[in-house]
């Protein structure tokens, strides 16, 4: 079963003439353990398509489902718990509160959800611990660098048991060496079962992905094929 | 690079043996130096004869002898290193021919021209990227040589998004535009109607 499936999806905003397309019956699955990656410029609806496939906004027409249940069936209340207990966002600003510490953001979900702040704690310093940033717990947003807050944001992601993780230019404002950092460790989560979606304009952190597909005008013109194992670019006769 | 600059670069770690020199060509070989073992008997040669290494003595076959670099060969090796490989003139680009010359067809979908070069780029990243990330990060000239062939690949998909939305742009404000420029660039794409 697909942890998440668009079945053409639809999203219109604004009424008669000043009506705009965003998606036009976008279709898409991404299967537990893979990561997809959504391509395209600015305007082209790579970023609705994430907040529709989040819950956080609602399709025109067409269908969402996350772990095979259909969000459009769904009420407000499991809608927010779903998106408290499943699902996982990264964005570009990375949205860490500044009066909490790193270890306090991550536990932030948790204990939203009803878990014991003490085990919403253990969980968020193991999820740190993973992304190598045991030692940056108790620091504060503003004391840690643009590389360390996205990987909180990304511990904040993962923490207990997400299964969807939906990222939105995860690495945007980060150079290189960050953004690839910040790559690896959503491919590791993948690793270990968790179904991922990454919006990007950029090829090199799309193509961490198993799969990407390219977006265009609010349509998913193309995607590509599967990737070839290494030896096929290495040790050619050169 | 040339077989010569290996040769140096690889003696200027300490004298070796013709026959060590060989192996650790052999082990470098596909990342960073080219793959040629033939030339390098006569290239050490050469490099003797030209006073750039020296070796201990000249009667033995070259993989029983010992050879070190000279203080003109670290010299030599040196400018090497600093001086820029010529890039002021790249070779005629084909992919950007191919774009051109879409524009040119009639009934053809220039973007969609694009995305198959595109997807084509990615693919070929998505597969240096798994190299990259089943080594992990252990073997620096590894990593190096892939960010390298990331960069290249990733800037022709700039090129061809940066393409995509001028094309995009030209059609939506005047569908003669796009055509317009493309006799001042006949000379230089070698693009011919």
């Amino acid at each position: 079963m697909s942890m998440l499936e668009l079945r053409k999806v639809s999203k219109v905003y604004g009424l008669g003439a000043t009506q705009v397309h965003a998606l036009h019956e976008v279709s898409l699955e991404v299967a537990p353990g893979t990561m997809v990656a959504v391509m395209g410029p600015s305007g082209s609806g790579k970023s609705t398509l994430l907040t529709i496939a989040g819950s956080l906004e609602e399709p025109t027409s067409g269908q969402v489902l996350v772990a095979g249940d259909d969000l459009a069936t769904m009420s407000r209340n499991d809608k927010a718990r779903l998106r408290r207990q499943s699902i996982g966002y990264v964005f570009q600003d990375f949205n860490l509160l500044p009066g909490l510490t790193a270890a306090e953001n991550v536990a932030l979900p948790l204990e939203l959800d009803g878990v014991s702040a003490r085990k919403a704690r253990e969980a968020g310093l193991s999820a740190l611990t993973d992304l190598g940033l045991a030692d940056r717990a108790s620091n504060y947003p503003d004391q840690l660098s643009g590389g360390e807050r996205q990987r909180v944001a990304i511990a904040r992601a993962v923490v207990g048991d997400r299964r969807l993780l939906l990222a939105d230019e995860p690495s945007g404002a980060l150079d290189s060496e960050n953004g690839e950092a910040v790559m690896r460790m959503i491919h590791a989560a993948c690793k270990r079962g968790v179904a991922a979606v990454v919006v990007t304009h950029d090829a090199q952190l799309a193509s961490w992905a198993d799969r990407v597909v390219f977006i265009r005008d609010g349509r998913i013109v193309d995607q590509t094929a599967p990737v070839p194992g290494p030896e096929s670019l290495l040790r050619q006769d050169r | 690079m040339s077989v010569r600059h290996a040769l140096l670069a690889l003696l200027s770690e300490g004298p070796k043996y013709g026959l060590r020199l060989r192996e650790e060509f052999e082990a470098g070989t596909g990342e960073v130096w080219p793959l040629n073992i033939g030339q390098v008997y006569t290239t050490l040669q050469r490099l003797e004869r030209d006073g750039l290494i020296e070796s201990d003595d000249d009667e033995q076959d070259s993989p029983q002898k010992r050879f070190r670099i000279t203080a003109e060969g670290e010299r030599e090796l040196a400018a090497w290193l600093r001086t820029p490989p010529d890039m002021s003139s790249p070779p005629r680009d084909e992919l950007v021919i191919k774009v051109l010359v879409a524009l040119l067809v009639p009934g053809t979908d220039v973007r969609e021209v694009i995305q198959a070069h595109r997807r084509y780029l990615v693919e070929l990243m998505q597969q240096w990227t798994r190299i990259k990330d089943a080594d992990a990060g252990r073997d620096l000239a590894l990593g190096l040589a892939v960010d390298a062939e990331l960069f290249r690949l990733d800037a022709v998909v700039r090129w061809l998004d940066a393409a995509d939305g001028r094309i995009k742009r030209a059609a939506l404000e005047s569908p003669i535009a796009a055509r317009d420029d493309l006799p001042r660039l006949k000379r230089k794409t070698g693009v011919t109607r």
